[in-house]
């Protein structure tokens, strides 16, 4: 099994009792687009979010995920799915190196030192703080952390929830950076996130969520003018 | 085997970062060793009372020292949301369930290792003299508790007042295991050890692990997964 080509999401419907977070939410996720996620807090995004990564079971309605033209399910679809959240996903008490080799034996892919080095290379992680303990790493030099334990599984489909919080401008720049290079390498990218000014000129895909409801969708690069544009007219 | 080989990998994972924080297993072994000083200050040492009572001591310090450890052990997958992570890798949800269950079993028995000594130094009760047995009493009960615990506390992770609910839904469900662990050792102390009584409650406690292990395995994904 290899990359996923697209993610199909038809009438999906989430309700925390009562409550319902999302009501009949259709949407197609296809590879090498960036999409943005977009819609005020409570809107749905995360839990959209949740149930496409598998964390989150849905009410009603269907997420198909299709590989190779054919639909693919559980650990198949968990081994392409890259996730770069505001919480780290990383043991504070191991070294980036240690969390590294843990995701890389979860996933079984190649944790060889040279590897993991490589990795850290990329996402530019000074080598001194390498084999420190996570705990002691700066919000921007774990962030580096998860943006590496994400693409160290080389995932086809890369969900960010908010992953530009308490980031400064560099460190937003270079992580939209590195999401443009995942998108153009034919990643599926969903990015949740309410720093319009990181993601213009970057998205393929715009959806915006009111009250769990899909209330706009249009393909196209947009500006952030026209981000912003869009957002208040719909989110609000 | 790709189960096993994975869950040895989570309990690895929580046994290196244990080696090297000491947290748990300090402050478990400090709070059971704590539990068995009261206990002795509590009681008067005479013989027949403290034959009596001591199987109850140390099933109740392993039950507390073991809920602190439980507690902590599934906090630390909250703090940077690492349990998300846990249930995102490509490897059966099992082996998360078998993972944590294996080293939280190994931390509430090296607590016991601890608390059991200290009863018998303070209390002036012979619990070794059937060592053996003891430490497999010991080892099932741990297991048992871990099995039961991993489940509970993964569940409750996400709820917020998770450490006053944790024992309140734990406990009712280990009683049977601590009622065959304190009748296996009341039957170990005795002036005459009652052998027959001993192997029927080591048997029952490993008929309670064998079916609470199935259900926990059966039921764990459900559960965590929202």
């Amino acid at each position: 099994m290899g990359a996923l080509d697209k993610v199909e999401i038809k009438k999906l419907t989430k309700r925390y009792g009562t409550e319902r977070a999302l009501g009949g939410v259709n949407l197609e996720l296809a590879a090498g687009k960036m999409t943005a996620l977009l819609g005020h807090n409570g809107a749905g995004k995360t839990t959209l979010l949740g149930i496409v990564s598998t964390l989150v079971r849905a009410t009603d309605g269907t997420v198909t995920y299709v590989s190779s033209g054919a639909p693919v399910e559980g650990e198949h679809v968990r081994r392409q799915i890259g996730m770069l959240a505001h919480s780290s996903l990383c043991y504070a008490e191991l070294s980036a190196v240690e969390n590294l080799a843990l995701t890389a034996g979860l996933y079984e892919v190649d944790g060889s030192p040279e590897a993991i080095t490589a990795m850290l290379d990329r996402v530019g992680l000074e080598p001194k703080a390498r084999d420190r303990a996570a705990r002691t790493y700066s919000r921007g030099m774990l962030q580096r952390l998860a943006l590496a334990r994400a693409l160290l599984t080389k995932p086809s489909l890369v969900l960010l929830d908010e992953p530009f919080t308490g980031l400064d401008r560099g460190g937003a720049l270079a992580l939209g950076e590195q999401l443009g290079i995942l998108r153009d390498a034919g990643a599926i990218v969903v990015v949740v996130t309410h720093d319009l000014e990181a993601i213009a000129g970057r998205t393929d895909h715009v959806a915006i969520l009111r009250r769990g409801q899909l209330v706009f969708e249009e393909r196209g690069s947009y500006s952030y003018e026209q981000l912003k544009d869009v957002y208040h007219r719909f989110a609000n | 085997m790709s189960v096993l080989r994975h869950a040895a990998r989570v309990a690895w994972k929580d046994l290196r970062i244990e080696l090297r924080s000491k947290e748990i297993v300090y402050t478990m072994a400090f709070f059971g060793a704590l539990i068995v000083v009261v206990y002795s200050f509590a009681f008067p040492v005479k013989p027949d009372l403290v034959r009596a009572a001591v199987p109850g001591m140390l099933w109740v310090a392993i039950a507390f020292a073991g809920t602190v450890g439980l507690g902590r052990a599934f906090d630390r997958e909250r703090e940077n949301d690492t349990m998300r992570a846990l249930l995102l890798a490509p490897i059966p949800r099992l082996a998360v369930f078998l993972g944590k269950a294996a080293a939280i079993s190994l931390l509430v028995l090296l607590v016991a290792l601890v608390c059991a000594p200290l009863l018998a130094l303070l209390l002036d009760v012979d619990l070794f003299a059937m060592p053996a047995e003891l430490l497999l009493l010991l080892v099932l009960g741990a297991i048992g508790f871990a099995n039961v615990g991993s489940v509970f506390a993964a569940t409750l992770l996400k709820v917020r007042s998770r450490d006053v609910l944790l024992p309140v839904i734990l406990y009712p469900i280990l009683i049977p295991l601590f009622v065959a662990g304190t009748s296996a050792t009341e039957a170990m102390i005795a002036v005459k050890p009652d052998l027959d009584k001993l192997w029927y409650w080591i048997g029952f406690l490993g008929i309670y692990d064998a079916v609470f292990l199935v259900l926990s395995m059966w039921v764990f994904e459900a559960l965590v997964i929202e």
